[in-house]
Formats: C-alpha cells, structure tokens, sequence
C-alpha cells in the first residue's frame, strides 16, 4: 500500500469510529433520560419521533442556536478555550480503545482499533490529566464566584482519584506486561479476566473513574444545590453542549476502559471451542465488547439514581484514605498472586 | 516506501478532532443570535450584583492536596516500568517492589498523621436551652 493509500484508509476507519461515537453520545443521552424517567415512574422524552428517539439531536440543534452569553467579567479567550479542550480531550482518547480483534475484509487484515500503539494506556493517562486543564480553565476564567469554587473542587478530586487510578492501572500491568490495550486484552484471554483476578482494584478503579468523569455520587464540582451549575454556570449555547457532550463522551471513554482493563475487552469464553466460524467469531467478539461497555454504561446511570451526593470531606476521605491503601494492597495481592501461581 | 506509523494515525485522529472542533464553533457562531444586553452579560449571581472580587480566597489545603498528588504521581510513573517488567525477576523484583510500596507507604503513613489529609468538616451542635440563655446574656453585657 503506498502512503496516500494508507492515509485514506485510515481516515475512512476515523470517519466511521467518529460517526459511531457520535451516535454512541447522543443515545447515551437519550438513554440516560429513559433510564432516569423508569427510576422515578415517569415517561421520559417521547414527542420528538418514535418513542422520543430523536430528542438527543433536538437538543443538540437547540443548544446550536441559542445565544451565547459571555459575562463581561470574563477572561474571554480561556473562557472559549475551555470547553473545547473538555470535547477535544474526550474525544482523541476514544484513538486508543480496541473494539475487537483483527478482522479481514475485502482483503485486507483490518485491526478493530484507531491507532494500535504501544504505550496506549500511558496516552490515555496522559490525555484524560490533561481533563482537568479544561475544567478548571472554564472555573477560573467565567469570573463568577460559583465557577470558581467548582472548578477548584473539581481539580483538586480528579488529581486526587488519579493517583488511585494509576496504582490499580500498575495492578494490570503487572499480568499483561504491556501497556498495548490489545495485548491487556489478550492476557484476559478464557475466564482470566482482571475483574476475577483481582477484584480490589476493579472496584478502585471503577470508583476512580466515577471521580475522573465528575458523575455522580461524585459530582460535587456542579453540586447543583450550593454552587448552581459549578464550573459551567456562565456557560450558554454550544460551548455548554461541548461540556454536555464531554461528560457523556468520557462516561463512555471510562466504560471501554473499565471493560478493555478488567472485563476481558471483546473476550468470551470458551468461544474458541464451539468451532464457528472466523468471522462469525469476530462478529460476536464485537457484541460481546459493546454489550460489556452498555451494562457498564447503564451501571453509570444505574448508580447515579441510586446513591446520594457525598459531602467533600467525605470525598477527599474516600479518594485519599480508602482507595488509595486499596489500590496499594492491589498491587501487592498481584505481585504475590504471580509468585505463587506463576501466572 | 514511507508507511504511515500508529503514532501517525494519532496525529491524523487529533487533527480531525480539532477541525470538527472548530468547524461547530464556527457553524454555531454563523446561526445564533447576538444581542447582548447589560443585565446579560453581568456574572450571575443569584440575581443580586455581584459583590466582590469574582476571585475568591479559597482553602489552602487545595495547594496541599496538590503537592501530595505531585509526589504520588511520580510514584505511579516510577511503578510502571517495575510492573512491566515483574515477571522476568522473580523474587529479587519482589523484594524490591516491596520495599518501594513500603517507602510509598511510610510516606503515606506520614502524611496521615500529620493531619494533611483532614478536612474541616461540619460538626452541628444541638442548641441547649442554657447555652442559648447564656449568648443572650452575653450579648445584653455587650449593649
């Protein structure tokens, strides 16, 4: 393949996968609303199209066309530059998750992946540190009160939950001996999945992630209560949709995440035994990773409409003197899991 | 031949990401209205005039809780080549990752009796009846 030729093929490959996570966003949206209106007995959107189907772009073109306020207090330029670097940040991270194994299509050995790169998981520690430049930007530069405090709060939990992020990460490195998201996954291969090996730091991750992706229980940054809107109360029309879209889009990012580390990725087991075909086994593999990143993504949801609010001191107790000890206790239960078993 | 490298594909996946960024940026700014007024444009503020500088002074414990994430992090990078490389040590990686996790421990530990990671947390007093006789009082002294 000459170099035009592989350019073009990449960017088809981006286009489809920017396409996909586009819709991904939206109807995680939607399926948010649905799944809230179940929890509290309501109907949820059901005028735009079929059964409210098309209510996330009805939201979206309204959010395009509203006025775009800036308070004069503003420091204009971080105050434009904030949101985006939130959207830009979310979606470049998506480069890195593998969707499924190697598949051959019209002759060619496709891999189910943007970019397969060998330090992956280092890029997306790297990319989602760089998260925190947008929120507290948007805090710092609204020249409100609110914002402030918000974007303050907000730093100070998401650096505080990436330290525990990062040791239960070491926990994983430790079996799959890469930071290449494919060969994590190939490590998980049968029922050796991260989950079951070492279920301490699949729940610090997964708490952690909660933290990064400011969800609640963990939403203390917008606090809706004390603080009005938090970073983004001076935030109207579509530089608010871009931090509406962020959020989603690393609720998502944390999930493919969640599944790519602990659940086994697109693994099944035992598929190799019942002799089906190639493709059909790809085909399936790729179910399985997506019906693994919606449970998750539901999981999300699930937790939001169930557990309250915490305050910030018991916060900042959980980040640091709870998942922190765990996730090095994590570390610890690997390193003598792979001394004994030899894994 | 020049092959395009995964890292080259990254390249080509953040520039997509930044056209598309600027290209609703400026689609939005091509369809929304723009009247400003003076009322708009005033930071909110609960619908009062904004007292003050926006820029509030807030705890100095966010610088703390700064620091200590600074020196855990590195701890996290420097934890990630042992990981890596674990297998192909056996006991003596062991032994040395233990003694690494304890240092971090120790410095953990540390900080915790130091008090560094307490916050000020709320602590409500039910109102005695005595107690409110007595602010009373104290304050019928001051007048």
């Amino acid at each position: 393949m000459s170099l035009l030729e592989t350019v073009i093929f990449a960017v088809i490959k981006m286009l489809v996968i920017v396409v996909v996570m586009f819709l991904t966003v939206a109807y995680s949206v939607y399926f948010e609303r649905k799944i809230s209106a179940w929890a509290q007995n309501r109907m949820g959107p059901n005028r735009v199209g079929y059964r409210g189907l098309l209510q996330p772009f009805a939201d979206v073109f309204k959010l395009l066309v509203k006025e775009d306020i800036v308070p004069d207090a503003a420091h204009k330029p971080l105050h434009t530059l904030a949101p985006f670097i939130a959207l830009f940040v979310a979606f470049a991270t998506y480069a890195v998750v593998p969707f499924g194994p190697s598949i051959n299509l019209f002759g060619y050995d496709v891999k189910l992946v943007v970019a397969d790169v060998n330090i992956g998981i280092l890029y997306v520690l790297a990319l989602t540190s760089l998260g925190v430049y947008g929120i507290t930007f948007a805090g710092w530069s609204s020249g409100s009160k609110y914002s402030l405090m918000g974007g303050i709060r907000s730093s100070a939990q998401m650096i505080s939950y990436e330290v525990s992020m990062g040791f239960s990460i070491a926990g994983v490195l430790l079996l799959s001996e890469s930071l290449r998201p494919i060969e994590i996954v190939n490590a998980q291969y049968g029922w050796m999945w991260n989950a079951v090996l070492q279920p301490i730091g699949f729940i610090t991750f997964v708490v952690s992630a909660f933290a990064e992706t400011n969800r609640l229980p963990f939403d203390l940054p917008e606090a809706e209560p004390e603080l009005v809107g938090g970073y983004h109360t001076e935030y109207s029309s579509f530089k608010f949709a871009a931090f509406f879209l962020a959020e989603y889009a690393n609720m998502i990012i944390a999930s493919c995440l969640i599944v790519t580390l602990y659940l086994g990725g697109w693994q099944i087991p035992y598929i190799d035994k019942l002799g089906l075909g190639e493709t059909l086994t790809v085909i399936l593999q790729v179910g399985a990773f997506i019906f693994k990143v919606v449970f998750m993504l539901f999981f999300f949801i699930w937790v939001r409409w169930s557990i309250p609010r915490f305050r910030y001191d018991q916060l900042m107790n959980i980040g640091w003197k709870v998942m922190f000890p765990l996730s090095l206790v994590n570390i610890l239960w690997v390193a003598v899991l792979i001394m004994i078993f030899n894994l | 031949m020049v092959m395009l490298t995964e890292f080259g594909k990254i390249l080509i996946f953040i520039i997509l990401a930044i056209v598309f960024v600027v290209i609703t940026l400026f689609l939005n700014k091509l369809i929304r209205p723009n009247r400003p007024t003076y009322e708009k444009k005033k930071v909110y503020e609960c619908g009062e005039n904004p007292e003050g500088s926006p820029w509030v002074k807030f705890n100095i414990r966010f610088y703390v809780v700064a620091l200590i994430f600074l020196i855990f992090d590195v701890e996290v990078v420097l934890l990630f080549p042992w990981a890596l490389t674990y297998k192909e040590f056996g006991v003596y990686g062991f032994v040395v990752g233990i003694i690494f996790l304890l240092i971090l421990a120790l410095g953990m530990a540390y900080e915790w009796r130091k008090g560094d990671l307490e916050w000020a947390r709320p602590e409500p007093k039910p109102p005695i009846l005595d107690d409110l006789l007595n602010s009373n009082k104290s304050e019928e002294r001051k007048k």
